[in-house]
């Protein structure tokens, strides 16, 4: 265990975990308005081949980002169509949009194997960075760390203290009130899916252009569904999330840091970890009666239809 | 009268598929009267509303206000001319404090902090006061309904309509809300007034519009009316109270069903729990169990039908300890129940009625052979169900959806009258029921008392549990009273036994 450097460590878990950060930020969103998406995976890994096919095409990281995102919101819109319009079961709509993610992405992908994109540099801070131990935790990130943390603060804001926030929450509370009073539940939900397709395109943009960085079929490798699991875990809250995305980030660069030390855990339950985490943590998360399933919006998962 | 109109409406049509909703309909509301709509259940009064609140759009006819043409396209606009509504079901979201739901009915609110101020002023200034960061799910019912009348005040609405505001309080807070609604008619506000409770609207309402099967069919002024004349203009009949058969001696004094000490918590968010509650019902007795919703009428009837087991002791039936059994268990010796919510737990929405009839009445009425469903004996017993209960509906094997509220509701008690129950369990066997299925469905659950079984009938129509009812108790916070006879009881000690105003304070109207 001894060569493993704490600064080296949280640095790098930071990093690790923006793309899950993102993903489940956009969810949370989502989920707030009421809508329940399980496709965070299919939309990741369309942001994921989409930044990656504008990079390598463009030379710009930021133009490979952006159209990343693009990419998530343009798939969440079949999602959108489906559970907002044609009234689809979210679960089962969510379900095929990941399956249908990981085959387009898969399609798209054939000839970047093995393309190297630009590279997205850390933002220079200057002497910031030199600053010991904090240097390197704190001001070595590139810009997508920053931007991450950036929108838990903006999301946590909007959520809480704007009349935009207020309404998400009405809508995903109850949504027969909401019309009642006269706003537009399903657009207001197409929006707030939309968003969470971008945050979470976004999401695997940074897998195929900063953590990977290359294409390789199925590159997030189940990270839409961590991201899935943290909403839950933070209960709907966007701090809570930033914590949740680091805990995972956190077990995730430790077991490749294990396996780099050596460990005596074999290679294989490291790699699970994460995945076993998540699994425990939903358990223990959904078993409460008590608080955590309270904060859940009320009318998460169901659809609305206005008879009259 | 010669103040000026407010809102005159011509000639509004609405139909829905296979309904229409409204036809014709005509009324003028003029500035500062209490005009109030009458009707049934049914009679498009809720529709009618809607479309001058901006909800609906109607198909043929207009609307002006003060004189000129006014046709909503959305709630907005309706808010913004100065109407504002008060739901028959609250449109208020549990999980966000008064506050924040008070601002969602707005159409530009101030901040937080100067919105809550003038929530608090407002609220008091009207003798409803309200604490505006206290969570909605939280609430009384009565508490509640302050919240939505708070929102409209705020925007100082020209017409303020009602649907049906009373249902969910007690005689006492009703007392309180008419003064509210009478000090705010003195300041100019009209208000329209949405109810098909007699008594309520000849002691607050200036004019009344009737309305039965989405038409008008007269107009009346409550004050000179009687009772008995506004009910046979709203029901288009005359009505004959429910016979009640003598009573009889089943001897013995072996209480049919036993309640003791029950205390549960509950599984609903923001429901009630059930507080040490006992009570025991006589075979061939009706127990009435009267509340305020939300008062842990819902946990009482998930309690005694098995979907909450409790403790072995502490509920028996016709001699046989039934705390831990399931339901089905406790169907087999003669305990069966009719929950409230017709779509939903009563009946499986989207099933026919012959499977309906199976999933409550396999187990007394043997439609079970060698483990398979007969389905002869089941479609037998469901067209059994339909002739002796009038349930009108095409056959039995139509979708429990595609009745109306009423047959399916005869359908619902009929099915577990029919299984010749010892003891029963009903909640709200009327609601949203029109009057002449209501009687059926009453006279029903006497004859069946009448037979020998022990009933217990939660409500919150206080008229039918003390026509039906021979002794009265009273939930509230999760608490029953000692069950009283009904007879002698006053409107006043029922009140009180319904925990008043709820502690709720009067403000200044105790003054005025």
């Amino acid at each position: 265990m001894g060569g493993i450097d704490p600064a080296v460590l949280i640095a790098s878990l930071m990093a690790a975990s923006v793309p899950i950060l993102l993903a489940a930020l956009g969810e949370l969103v989502v989920e707030k308005a009421g809508v329940l998406n399980l496709g965070v995976e299919g939309m990741m890994i369309m942001g994921a081949i989409v930044g990656f096919m504008v990079t390598i095409h463009g030379e710009s990281p930021v133009l490979g980002f952006v159209c990343g995102a693009l990419g998530g919101a343009a798939i969440s819109l079949v999602f959108a169509f489906l559970t907002q319009v044609l009234l689809a079961n979210q679960v089962a709509t969510g379900l095929a949009l990941t399956l249908f993610g990981l085959g387009l992405s898969a399609l798209l992908g054939q000839g970047y194997n093995g393309l190297k994109p630009v590279q997205t540099e850390a933002v220079p801070l200057g002497p910031l960075a030199d600053i010991p131990f904090f240097g390197q935790v704190l001001f070595s990130h590139d810009w997508v760390v920053y931007f991450s943390i950036f929108m838990t603060a903006l999301i946590w804001y909007v959520l809480k203290a704007t009349r935009l926030g207020l309404i998400i929450r009405a809508v995903g509370e109850s949504h027969e009130a909401s019309h009642a009073l006269g706003y537009k539940v399903n657009r207001i939900r197409l929006g707030a899916i939309m968003f969470g397709g971008a945050m979470a395109g976004m999401g695997g943009a940074y897998v195929s252009l900063v953590r990977v960085p290359q294409w390789v079929d199925g590159i997030t490798s189940g990270a839409g569904w961590i991201a899935l699991a943290i909403v839950v875990f933070a209960s709907w809250k966007p701090w809570r999330a930033l914590i949740g995305a680091y805990l995972f980030g956190g077990i995730t660069v430790l077991q490749l840091n294990l396996q780099a030390a050596g460990s005596w855990i074999p290679v294989e339950y490291l790699s699970m970890s994460p995945y076993l985490i998540t699994i425990v943590v939903l358990v223990i998360m959904s078993s409460g009666k008590g608080k955590a399933s309270l904060n859940a919006p009320a009318a998460l998962g169901q659809n609305f239809h206005a008879s009259r | 009268m010669t103040r000026p109109i407010l809102l005159q409406v011509e000639g509004i049509t609405k139909a829905y598929p296979g309904v229409v909703a409204n036809s014709d309909v005509s009324f003028a509301i003029r500035e500062g009267e209490v005009h109030c709509l009458l009707g049934e259940n049914g009679a498009g009064k809720s529709t009618m509303v809607k479309m001058i609140y901006g909800l609906v759009k109607p198909d043929s006819g207009q609307m002006q206000w003060k004189g000129a043409a006014y046709a909503p396209a959305a709630p907005r606009v309706a808010r913004a001319a100065g109407v504002a509504m008060v739901f028959q079901h609250f449109s208020l979201f549990e999980a966000l404090s008064v506050a924040e739901n008070v601002a969602l009915g707005m159409e530009n609110p101030p901040p937080m902090k100067a919105l809550a101020a003038r929530i608090k002023s407002v609220s008091e200034d009207y003798g409803l006061p309200l604490d505006p960061a206290r969570m909605v799910g939280d609430l009384s019912a009565g508490e509640r309904q302050r919240v939505e009348i708070i929102r409209c005040l705020l925007q100082d609405p020209k017409l303020l309509i009602m649907d049906e505001p009373t249902s969910v309080l007690t005689p006492q807070e009703v007392e309180i809300l008419f003064k509210t609604l009478r000090q705010l008619a003195a300041e100019g506000t009209a208000i329209l007034y949405i109810s098909h409770k007699l008594e309520e609207i000849r002691s607050l309402c200036d004019a009344a519009t009737i309305l039965r099967r989405g038409k008008v069919v007269g107009t009346a002024d409550p004050k000179a009316s009687t009772a008995r004349e506004l009910a046979e203009m709203m029901v288009g009949a005359t009505l004959t109270p429910p016979e009640r058969p003598a009573p009889k001696d089943w001897g013995g004094d072996h209480a049919a069903l036993e309640v003791k000490g029950l205390s549960a918590p509950s599984p609903i968010p923001f429901g009630t729990s059930l507080k040490d509650v006992s009570f025991t019902v006589k075979r061939g007795e009706i127990l009435g169990i009267a509340g305020v919703a939300g008062n842990g009428q819902d946990e009482l009837l998930l309690a005694l039908s098995g979907e909450i087991k409790s403790g072995a002791g502490q509920i028996s039936a016709t001699g046989v300890a039934v705390g831990g059994m399931g339901p089905a268990a406790r169907r087999g010796i003669g305990f069966v129940m009719a929950p409230e919510d017709r779509l939903g737990h009563a009946a499986a929405p989207d099933m026919s009625l012959v499977e309906n009839a199976f999933l409550t009445g396999g187990v007394r009425k043997g439609l079970v052979r060698n483990g398979f469903v007969d389905w002869d004996a089941a479609r037998g017993f469901a067209d059994e169900i339909i002739k002796t209960y009038g349930v009108r509906t095409p056959g039995s094997h139509v979708a429990a959806r595609a009745l109306s509220g009423g047959n399916l509701q005869k359908f619902v008690i009929g099915r577990e009258l029919m299984q010749e129950p010892d003891v029963i369990v009903i909640n709200q066997p009327t609601w949203g029921v029109d009057a002449a299925a209501a009687a059926a469905i009453r006279q029903a659950i006497l004859d069946r008392a009448a037979a020998g079984a022990a009933v217990v009938v939660i409500s919150q129509d206080l008229d039918e549990l003390l026509e039906i009812a021979d002794s009265f108790a009273v939930l509230n916070e999760g608490r029953l009273t000692g069950p009283r006879p009904v007879k002698g009881l006053t409107v006043d000690q029922i009140g009180l036994m319904m925990g008043g105003a709820h502690g709720m304070e009067v403000s200044h109207h105790a003054e005025a």
